[in-house]
């Protein structure tokens, strides 16, 4: 990947990180963890990858990704405000009473391409959205970021089956695997393991993809890009709470929000990070 | 007397998207292992680049109808009443009720009438569940030509709609040439001042007939029906409750949550009188021929008879 592209990349993922502490902060809760995890990838695909018009949120032949980890939300909304979609002080009245964003994402917010949440309904709806796109002959892509331990619901393999079976090869679901669910390792909670395994004796294509590193995510999409005939899995290796070095590998961090001293705590090291990226 | 034309409106839902899918070029149909039983099958055969069979997952099913209504297609998401509201509800709720989608529902096989297969496949909740669904437009078509009407108005109505349909063969008392079905209003069959009798689904016929015994008895019964249960025509109702005073209603569906409850909801706030409920008691039901069935269960012209009887009494 190109230095300069890299860097601005870099760059714009801390400030998505900076809107996930804001938005938990002021929420008083949410859900930081699992939105770290998944900074980066967000960050590429809105920044690098898809295409979106964030003047025109409805755009026919756009991109569209459902966040089938709902609960994540803060960082899809983070990462919209990055781009665009809506002021970031939006941000600073997540989960409010009467406020855009909600607790969860919801078709209605600029962006948003579906309502979802309650786990391992979001991959169904995206197979819809790419069986729409087939149907049309358009050449949209539709993305899907799935919890290594929402992959545990049933819901998600029957999914699984339709869209290898309808070889739905626009469809390209992300697994984030920070290895921590709510009641701890996904190993120890009812193993998913092993979930290459499982993809791709669904019949998909399965790609491994550190999501930290956005040589190896630009990779990673591009193989995503080129396979034809099914649908395709990257399977990401993160880390939870990535960036906000007492929230990272822990389980704690899933869905509790930082108090003031925690906040000014996380705002430190993100604008340090910032300040040492921007030089 | 002409012979009485029978049909089941599962049979009606398969033709009428056959019938309608040229005109909308945007209506997919999606099933789940069933379209031989769902009549999708009809549609399948006509159109198989527009059918998603998705096997026996009728969560996905609904997930998908979702992501398809998203992106501007009308989908018919077709299964038993049982899979439909009850196995995937939290699906039809989050995916399709929560972001309003244009996803239609069609759900053969509800209620008793269901027959041989006996209680677990036997649906008498799913008007129940779906009325809870804000936004939920539910719809429990008579006969065939109604069956037909209502998937039309489903197509030109912008939101998520649950169709009811059954298994069993039913007379068709609609005249296909003078019918016409507005979404959300009730159907005055017959006129009648001592009692109303409101009633929907394969029970209509029931009532019609129960109120011409009645008659001959010389009680005035009034007949409405009720094809849509969500929005209800609660003006009507009410005009009813006022006009004569006791309302029996009779529905193919559990006596909690469904008709006969939205019917209560509605004379409580408006004009409250006495509503005798006819459907399945707070009970599962049993294996057997469906029309064995629906008179062990009451859902006949005689019980309604023999309510409306001691309905009067209450006023």
């Amino acid at each position: 990947m190109d230095a300069t592209i890299k860097k601005n990349l870099q760059i714009t993922a801390c400030k998505v990180r900076r809107g996930v502490i804001e938005g938990t902060f002021n929420a008083k809760s949410g859900h930081p963890g699992g939105s770290l995890s998944i900074s980066d990838t967000l960050t590429y695909l809105y920044f690098a990858k898809m295409g979106i018009d964030p003047k025109n949120p409805d755009m026919a032949d756009r991109d569209r990704l459902v966040l089938s980890k709902g609960h994540t939300a803060p960082a899809l909304y983070s990462v919209l405000a990055q781009r665009g979609f809506f002021s970031e002080e939006e941000l600073k009245s997540l989960r409010h009473i009467g406020a855009l964003l909600q607790g969860h994402p919801c078709i209605h917010i600029p962006g948003v391409d579906m309502s979802s949440g309650s786990l391992g309904q979001g991959i169904s709806a995206a197979c819809g959205m790419a069986l729409a796109g087939k149907l049309d002959s358009k050449s949209y892509k539709v993305y899907t970021i799935l919890g290594d331990g929402e992959i545990e619901e049933g819901q998600v393999w029957e999914a699984a089956m339709f869209a290898a079976h309808y070889g739905l090869d626009n469809l390209v679901a992300i697994v984030d695997n920070n290895g921590l669910q709510i009641d701890g390792p996904i190993t120890e909670v009812c193993s998913p393991e092993p979930i290459t395994d499982k993809f791709a004796a669904f019949g998909w294509h399965v790609i491994t993809m550190d999501a930290h590193d956005f040589d190896d995510i630009e990779r990673a999409f591009d193989e995503a890009e080129i396979i034809s005939g099914k649908p395709v899995a990257i399977i990401q290796k993160s880390v939870k709470g990535k960036g906000v070095s007492f929230m990272e590998n822990q389980v704690s961090w899933h869905g509790a929000a930082p108090n003031k001293e925690q906040y000014d705590i996380a705002m430190a090291e993100l604008d340090a990070e910032l300040k040492e990226l921007e030089g | 007397m002409a012979d009485v034309i029978k049909k089941a409106t599962r049979e009606s839902y398969g033709e009428a998207l056959k019938e309608f899918a040229q005109e909308y070029d945007n209506l997919v149909v999606l099933d789940a292992d069933l379209a031989a039983a769902t009549k999708t099958g009809i549609f399948k055969k006509e159109y198989p680049d527009r059918f998603f069979d998705c096997g026996i997952a009728e969560a996905n099913m609904m997930g998908v109808a979702a992501g398809l209504a998203a992106c501007g297609k009308i989908p018919f998401a077709s299964t038993f009443a049982m899979f439909a509201a009850g196995r995937a509800y939290e699906i039809v709720r989050n995916s399709i009720g929560y972001p309003h989608l244009n996803v239609k529902i069609g759900a053969t096989h509800a209620g008793i009438s269901v027959g041989e297969d006996g209680a677990t496949h036997q649906c008498n909740e799913d008007i129940a569940l779906m009325r809870t669904i804000p936004g939920m437009t539910i719809i429990n078509p008579c006969d065939d030509v109604e069956a037909k009407a209502a998937v039309k108005a489903a197509l030109d109505f912008n939101g998520p709609v649950y169709m009811r349909f059954g298994r069993l063969a039913v007379p068709v008392i609609n005249d296909a040439e003078t019918y016409k079905f507005e979404l959300g209003k009730g159907v005055v069959m017959k006129d009648g001042t001592d009692v109303t009798i409101v009633a929907t689904g394969l029970l209509v016929n029931e009532a019609v007939e129960a109120a011409k015994m009645l008659e001959a008895e010389g009680i005035s019964a009034r007949v409405v029906n009720i094809h849509t249960i969500k929005p209800l025509d609660k003006e009507l109702i009410c005009k009813c409750a006022k006009e004569t005073g006791v309302i029996v209603t009779a529905e193919e569906h559990s006596v909690i949550g469904g008709l006969g409850s939205a019917v209560c909801d509605a004379v409580t706030e408006c004009c409250p009188v006495p509503v005798v409920k006819i459907g399945v008691n707070d009970e599962f039901g049993y294996s057997g021929p469906a029309v064995e069935l629906l008179k062990k269960f009451g859902l006949s012209s005689e019980n309604i008879v023999a309510k409306v009887k001691e309905a009067v009494k209450l006023k």
